[in-house]
Protein backbone atom coordinates (compact mmCIF):
# COMPACT_ATOMS: atom_id res chain seq x y z
CA UNK A 1 0.00 0.00 0.00
CA UNK A 2 3.13 2.29 0.84
CA UNK A 3 4.64 2.30 -2.50
CA UNK A 4 1.30 3.75 -4.13
CA UNK A 5 1.58 7.07 -2.71
CA UNK A 6 5.32 6.67 -1.91
CA UNK A 7 6.90 10.74 -2.56
CA UNK A 8 3.75 12.14 -0.49
CA UNK A 9 4.33 13.66 3.06
CA UNK A 10 6.52 12.33 5.56
CA UNK A 11 7.00 8.78 5.42
CA UNK A 12 9.05 6.86 7.86
CA UNK A 13 8.62 3.32 8.96
CA UNK A 14 6.64 3.32 12.31
CA UNK A 15 8.92 1.32 14.60
CA UNK A 16 11.28 4.77 14.53
CA UNK A 17 7.94 6.53 16.47
CA UNK A 18 7.66 3.38 18.88
CA UNK A 19 11.41 3.89 19.52
CA UNK A 20 10.88 7.64 19.98
CA UNK A 21 7.73 6.68 22.61
CA UNK A 22 9.72 4.16 24.53
CA UNK A 23 12.61 6.94 24.67
CA UNK A 24 9.89 9.55 25.97
CA UNK A 25 8.56 6.99 28.53
CA UNK A 26 11.74 6.30 29.48
CA UNK A 27 12.97 10.01 30.20
CA UNK A 28 10.04 10.95 31.75
CA UNK A 29 10.09 8.26 34.10
CA UNK A 30 13.26 9.79 34.95
CA UNK A 31 12.64 13.43 35.53
CA UNK A 32 9.21 12.22 38.01
CA UNK A 33 12.54 9.66 39.67
CA UNK A 34 14.61 13.02 40.06
CA UNK A 35 11.84 14.01 42.31
CA UNK A 36 10.71 10.61 43.84
CA UNK A 37 14.17 10.68 45.29
CA UNK A 38 14.30 14.03 46.81
CA UNK A 39 17.26 14.59 44.81
CA UNK A 40 18.43 18.47 45.42
CA UNK A 41 20.66 21.38 44.43
CA UNK A 42 22.70 21.58 41.12
CA UNK A 43 22.16 17.75 40.83
CA UNK A 44 18.17 18.21 40.57
CA UNK A 45 18.39 21.32 38.50
CA UNK A 46 20.79 20.08 36.02
CA UNK A 47 18.91 16.68 35.55
CA UNK A 48 15.71 18.47 34.98
CA UNK A 49 17.07 20.67 32.68
CA UNK A 50 18.60 17.82 30.89
CA UNK A 51 15.49 15.33 30.46
CA UNK A 52 13.42 17.86 29.29
CA UNK A 53 16.01 19.22 26.41
CA UNK A 54 15.92 15.84 25.42
CA UNK A 55 12.47 15.31 25.53
CA UNK A 56 11.44 18.42 23.56
CA UNK A 57 14.41 17.51 20.58
CA UNK A 58 13.08 14.37 20.71
CA UNK A 59 9.05 15.37 20.34
CA UNK A 60 10.29 18.37 17.53
CA UNK A 61 13.10 16.39 15.77
CA UNK A 62 11.11 13.21 14.95
CA UNK A 63 7.15 14.10 15.77
CA UNK A 64 7.32 16.91 14.11
CA UNK A 65 9.86 15.99 11.60
CA UNK A 66 11.43 18.74 11.86
CA UNK A 67 14.95 16.53 11.54
CA UNK A 68 13.71 15.91 7.49
CA UNK A 69 12.76 19.61 7.13
CA UNK A 70 14.54 21.84 4.72
CA UNK A 71 16.40 23.98 6.66
CA UNK A 72 14.76 27.31 5.42
CA UNK A 73 12.33 25.98 7.61
CA UNK A 74 14.06 24.69 10.39
CA UNK A 75 16.07 27.99 11.16
CA UNK A 76 12.97 30.26 10.61
CA UNK A 77 11.07 28.27 13.30
CA UNK A 78 13.74 27.46 15.85
CA UNK A 79 16.13 30.28 15.88
CA UNK A 80 13.46 32.95 17.02
CA UNK A 81 12.92 31.34 20.59
CA UNK A 82 16.47 31.49 21.19
CA UNK A 83 15.62 35.22 21.95
CA UNK A 84 13.65 34.26 24.81
CA UNK A 85 17.00 33.26 26.84
CA UNK A 86 17.60 36.62 26.26
CA UNK A 87 14.12 37.28 28.15
CA UNK A 88 15.06 34.75 30.71
CA UNK A 89 18.61 36.34 31.75
CA UNK A 90 16.62 40.17 31.78
CA UNK A 91 14.25 38.95 34.33
CA UNK A 92 16.73 37.04 36.34
CA UNK A 93 18.17 40.38 36.70
CA UNK A 94 15.48 42.01 37.23
CA UNK A 95 14.13 39.42 39.59
CA UNK A 96 17.19 39.37 41.80
CA UNK A 97 16.79 43.29 41.98
CA UNK A 98 13.00 43.09 43.41
CA UNK A 99 14.15 40.69 45.87
CA UNK A 100 16.91 42.56 46.78
CA UNK A 101 14.94 45.73 46.95
CA UNK A 102 12.41 43.87 48.77
CA UNK A 103 14.80 42.45 51.52
CA UNK A 104 16.77 45.97 52.16
CA UNK A 105 13.84 48.14 52.34
CA UNK A 106 10.57 46.49 53.55
CA UNK A 107 11.74 44.32 55.68
CA UNK A 108 11.79 40.55 54.22
CA UNK A 109 14.34 38.41 55.03
CA UNK B 1 0.48 30.23 -3.18
CA UNK B 2 0.02 26.85 -4.35
CA UNK B 3 -1.85 24.49 -1.76
CA UNK B 4 0.64 21.83 -2.28
CA UNK B 5 4.75 22.04 -1.86
CA UNK B 6 6.01 21.44 -5.09
CA UNK B 7 7.44 18.26 -5.93
CA UNK B 8 11.44 18.49 -6.66
CA UNK B 9 11.86 17.41 -10.07
CA UNK B 10 14.71 18.03 -12.88
CA UNK B 11 16.56 20.44 -10.17
CA UNK B 12 17.26 18.45 -7.94
CA UNK B 13 20.47 17.38 -9.17
CA UNK B 14 21.77 21.15 -9.02
CA UNK B 15 19.75 22.04 -5.58
CA UNK B 16 22.38 23.65 -3.32
CA UNK B 17 22.71 21.30 0.23
CA UNK B 18 23.17 22.14 3.40
CA UNK B 19 24.11 26.02 4.55
CA UNK B 20 23.74 26.87 0.79
CA UNK B 21 20.20 25.69 0.77
CA UNK B 22 19.52 28.46 3.11
CA UNK B 23 20.79 31.20 1.25
CA UNK B 24 19.40 29.86 -1.92
CA UNK B 25 15.65 29.11 -0.54
CA UNK B 26 15.35 32.71 0.84
CA UNK B 27 16.53 34.54 -1.94
CA UNK B 28 14.25 32.76 -4.55
CA UNK B 29 12.18 35.65 -4.55
CA UNK B 30 8.80 33.07 -4.65
CA UNK B 31 8.68 31.04 -1.61
CA UNK B 32 11.03 30.34 1.25
CA UNK B 33 9.74 27.05 2.27
CA UNK B 34 10.35 25.14 -0.70
CA UNK B 35 9.48 21.43 0.98
CA UNK B 36 6.22 22.93 3.31
CA UNK B 37 2.57 23.62 2.17
CA UNK B 38 1.32 27.04 2.87
CA UNK B 39 -0.72 25.06 5.75
CA UNK B 40 2.00 23.57 7.17
CA UNK B 41 3.88 26.63 7.16
CA UNK B 42 1.61 28.78 8.50
CA UNK B 43 0.57 26.15 11.61
CA UNK B 44 4.51 25.96 12.28
CA UNK B 45 4.59 30.16 12.01
CA UNK B 46 1.19 29.88 14.39
CA UNK B 47 3.28 27.28 16.90
CA UNK B 48 6.03 29.93 16.96
CA UNK B 49 4.04 32.74 18.51
CA UNK B 50 2.25 30.48 20.60
CA UNK B 51 5.83 29.48 21.94
CA UNK B 52 6.14 33.17 22.92
CA UNK B 53 2.74 33.44 25.24
CA UNK B 54 3.70 30.45 26.55
CA UNK B 55 7.57 31.88 27.11
CA UNK B 56 6.13 34.87 28.64
CA UNK B 57 4.01 32.88 30.87
CA UNK B 58 6.68 31.03 32.31
CA UNK B 59 9.11 33.67 32.39
CA UNK B 60 6.61 35.83 34.61
CA UNK B 61 6.38 32.87 36.78
CA UNK B 62 10.20 32.58 37.19
CA UNK B 63 10.25 36.71 38.16
CA UNK B 64 7.40 36.16 41.20
CA UNK B 65 9.72 32.87 42.41
CA UNK B 66 12.79 34.49 42.17
CA UNK B 67 11.77 37.74 44.09
CA UNK B 68 9.38 36.44 46.43
CA UNK B 69 10.95 36.89 50.02
CA UNK B 70 7.90 34.04 51.40
CA UNK B 71 8.80 30.80 50.27
CA UNK B 72 7.57 28.96 47.75
CA UNK B 73 4.81 26.32 48.07
CA UNK B 74 6.75 22.69 47.37
CA UNK B 75 5.22 21.44 44.49
CA UNK B 76 6.83 17.82 45.44
CA UNK B 77 3.97 17.96 48.52
CA UNK B 78 0.97 20.05 47.15
CA UNK B 79 0.69 17.74 44.16
CA UNK B 80 1.06 14.17 45.94
CA UNK B 81 -1.44 12.30 46.16
CA UNK B 82 -2.54 9.74 49.23
CA UNK B 83 -2.96 6.24 47.70
CA UNK B 84 -3.47 3.36 49.97
CA UNK B 85 -2.36 5.13 53.25
CA UNK B 86 0.95 6.75 51.73
CA UNK B 87 1.37 10.23 50.07
CA UNK B 88 2.78 9.64 46.71
CA UNK B 89 4.64 12.80 45.60
CA UNK B 90 3.17 14.09 41.98
CA UNK B 91 1.78 10.95 40.52
CA UNK B 92 -0.86 12.70 39.22
CA UNK B 93 1.03 14.94 37.58
CA UNK B 94 3.37 11.69 36.32
CA UNK B 95 0.19 9.85 34.70
CA UNK B 96 -1.21 13.18 33.34
CA UNK B 97 2.74 12.88 31.37
CA UNK B 98 2.45 9.64 30.44
CA UNK B 99 -1.14 9.66 28.76
CA UNK B 100 0.22 12.95 27.11
CA UNK B 101 2.81 11.54 25.91
CA UNK B 102 0.79 8.32 24.46
CA UNK B 103 -1.46 10.66 22.83
CA UNK B 104 1.54 11.73 20.89
CA UNK B 105 2.61 8.96 19.93
CA UNK B 106 -0.66 7.37 18.62
CA UNK B 107 -1.05 11.28 16.40
CA UNK B 108 2.63 10.04 15.48
CA UNK B 109 1.18 6.93 13.84
CA UNK B 110 -2.26 8.69 12.65
CA UNK B 111 -0.25 10.84 10.24
CA UNK B 112 2.14 7.81 9.31
CA UNK B 113 -1.09 6.04 8.08
CA UNK B 114 -2.68 9.21 6.80
CA UNK B 115 0.21 9.51 4.51
CA UNK B 116 -0.17 6.03 3.08
CA UNK B 117 -4.02 6.85 2.70
CA UNK B 118 -5.39 4.25 5.64
CA UNK B 119 -8.76 5.36 6.20
CA UNK B 120 -9.61 3.43 8.92
CA UNK B 121 -6.38 2.94 11.13
CA UNK B 122 -6.12 7.16 10.26
CA UNK B 123 -9.63 7.69 12.30
CA UNK B 124 -9.07 5.46 15.01
CA UNK B 125 -5.69 6.21 16.09
CA UNK B 126 -6.86 10.17 15.95
CA UNK B 127 -10.03 9.40 18.14
CA UNK B 128 -6.94 7.48 20.44
CA UNK B 129 -5.33 10.79 20.61
CA UNK B 130 -8.32 12.48 21.40
CA UNK B 131 -9.49 10.09 24.25
CA UNK B 132 -6.48 10.70 26.02
CA UNK B 133 -6.38 14.15 25.18
CA UNK B 134 -9.83 14.34 26.91
CA UNK B 135 -7.84 12.36 29.99
CA UNK B 136 -5.37 14.63 30.17
CA UNK B 137 -7.90 17.57 30.57
CA UNK B 138 -10.56 15.07 32.89
CA UNK B 139 -7.65 14.85 34.94
CA UNK B 140 -6.16 18.23 35.39
CA UNK B 141 -9.95 19.26 36.48
CA UNK B 142 -9.54 17.14 38.81
CA UNK B 143 -6.34 18.54 40.20
CA UNK B 144 -7.95 22.16 39.90
CA UNK B 145 -11.11 20.75 42.06
CA UNK B 146 -8.75 19.85 44.76
CA UNK B 147 -6.66 22.61 45.20
CA UNK B 148 -9.44 25.09 45.50
CA UNK B 149 -10.68 22.45 47.83
CA UNK B 150 -7.33 23.05 49.98
CA UNK B 151 -8.15 26.64 49.73
CA UNK B 152 -5.18 27.50 46.65
CA UNK B 153 -6.55 30.89 44.89
CA UNK B 154 -4.96 33.26 42.67
CA UNK B 155 -4.30 35.43 45.54
CA UNK B 156 -3.64 33.31 48.49
CA UNK B 157 -2.87 29.49 49.70
CA UNK B 158 -2.34 27.88 52.79
CA UNK B 159 1.57 26.79 52.22
CA UNK B 160 3.52 29.73 51.11
CA UNK B 161 4.16 32.32 48.70
CA UNK B 162 0.95 34.27 47.60
CA UNK B 163 2.18 34.29 43.50
CA UNK B 164 2.25 30.49 43.44
CA UNK B 165 -1.91 30.21 42.94
CA UNK B 166 -1.85 32.88 39.79
CA UNK B 167 1.33 31.33 38.28
CA UNK B 168 -0.78 27.63 38.58
CA UNK B 169 -3.97 28.59 37.65
CA UNK B 170 -2.81 30.70 34.71
CA UNK B 171 -0.12 28.01 33.10
CA UNK B 172 -2.04 25.14 33.52
CA UNK B 173 -5.28 26.87 32.77
CA UNK B 174 -3.71 27.92 29.08
CA UNK B 175 -2.20 24.95 28.64
CA UNK B 176 -5.35 22.54 29.34
CA UNK B 177 -7.41 25.41 27.34
CA UNK B 178 -5.22 23.97 24.09
CA UNK B 179 -5.51 20.77 24.93
CA UNK B 180 -9.11 21.09 24.68
CA UNK B 181 -9.39 23.15 21.44
CA UNK B 182 -6.70 20.01 20.05
CA UNK B 183 -9.21 17.32 21.56
CA UNK B 184 -12.10 19.71 19.24
CA UNK B 185 -9.20 20.05 15.88
CA UNK B 186 -8.75 16.11 16.54
CA UNK B 187 -12.66 14.95 16.39
CA UNK B 188 -13.41 17.38 13.86
CA UNK B 189 -10.14 16.10 11.40
CA UNK B 190 -11.20 12.67 12.30
CA UNK B 191 -14.88 12.88 11.40
CA UNK B 192 -13.24 13.69 7.77
CA UNK B 193 -10.80 11.28 7.75
CA UNK B 194 -13.59 8.30 8.51
CA UNK B 195 -16.08 9.84 5.98
CA UNK B 196 -13.22 9.37 3.44
CA UNK B 197 -13.64 13.43 2.75
CA UNK B 198 -9.95 13.15 1.20
CA UNK B 199 -10.38 10.57 -1.46
CA UNK B 200 -13.81 11.92 -2.65
CA UNK B 201 -12.53 14.95 -3.04
CA UNK B 202 -15.25 16.78 -0.83
CA UNK B 203 -14.90 20.10 -0.42
CA UNK B 204 -14.78 21.54 3.21
CA UNK B 205 -17.92 23.29 4.79
CA UNK B 206 -16.14 26.90 5.69
CA UNK B 207 -13.01 26.81 2.92
CA UNK B 208 -15.67 25.33 -0.16
CA UNK B 209 -11.98 23.48 -1.08
CA UNK B 210 -11.01 20.14 -1.39
CA UNK B 211 -9.22 18.85 1.72
CA UNK B 212 -5.99 16.81 1.37
CA UNK B 213 -4.20 14.29 3.79
CA UNK B 214 -1.77 16.76 5.00
CA UNK B 215 -4.02 17.83 7.45
CA UNK B 216 -3.53 15.11 9.61
CA UNK B 217 0.18 16.04 9.74
CA UNK B 218 -1.02 20.05 10.38
CA UNK B 219 -2.78 18.58 13.35
CA UNK B 220 -0.38 16.55 14.20
CA UNK B 221 1.63 19.56 14.65
CA UNK B 222 -0.56 21.73 16.96
CA UNK B 223 -1.01 17.94 19.22
CA UNK B 224 2.39 17.25 19.22
CA UNK B 225 3.10 21.26 20.35
CA UNK B 226 0.56 20.71 23.08
CA UNK B 227 2.51 17.92 24.55
CA UNK B 228 5.82 19.74 24.00
CA UNK B 229 4.80 22.64 25.82
CA UNK B 230 3.84 20.29 29.18
CA UNK B 231 7.34 18.77 28.94
CA UNK B 232 8.46 22.52 29.67
CA UNK B 233 5.67 22.93 32.35
CA UNK B 234 6.32 19.76 34.04
CA UNK B 235 9.88 20.26 34.74
CA UNK B 236 9.91 23.92 35.95
CA UNK B 237 6.70 24.26 37.10
CA UNK B 238 6.06 21.12 38.90
CA UNK B 239 9.12 19.71 39.33
CA UNK B 240 11.53 22.52 40.02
Amino acid sequence: MAHAVAHEGQQHPIRLYLIVWGWLFILSACSYLVDYFQLHGLLRWSLILLFMALKAGLIVAVFMHMAWERLALTCAILLPPLAVLVFVGIMVFEADYTLFTRAEFFGGR
Amino acid sequence: MPDVAPADTQDSMTQPTGWRSLAADWSSDQRAFRSASWGKAMMWIFLLSDTFIFSCFLISYMTVRMSTVVPWPNPSEVFALEIGGTKVPLILIAIMTFVLISSSGTMAMAVNFAYRHDRVRTAVLMLATAVFGATFVGMQAFEWTKLIHEGVRPWENPWGAEQFGSAFFMITGFHGTHVTIGVIFLLLMARKVWRGDFNQQRKGFFTSRKGRWEIVEITGLYWHFVDLVWVFIFALFYLW
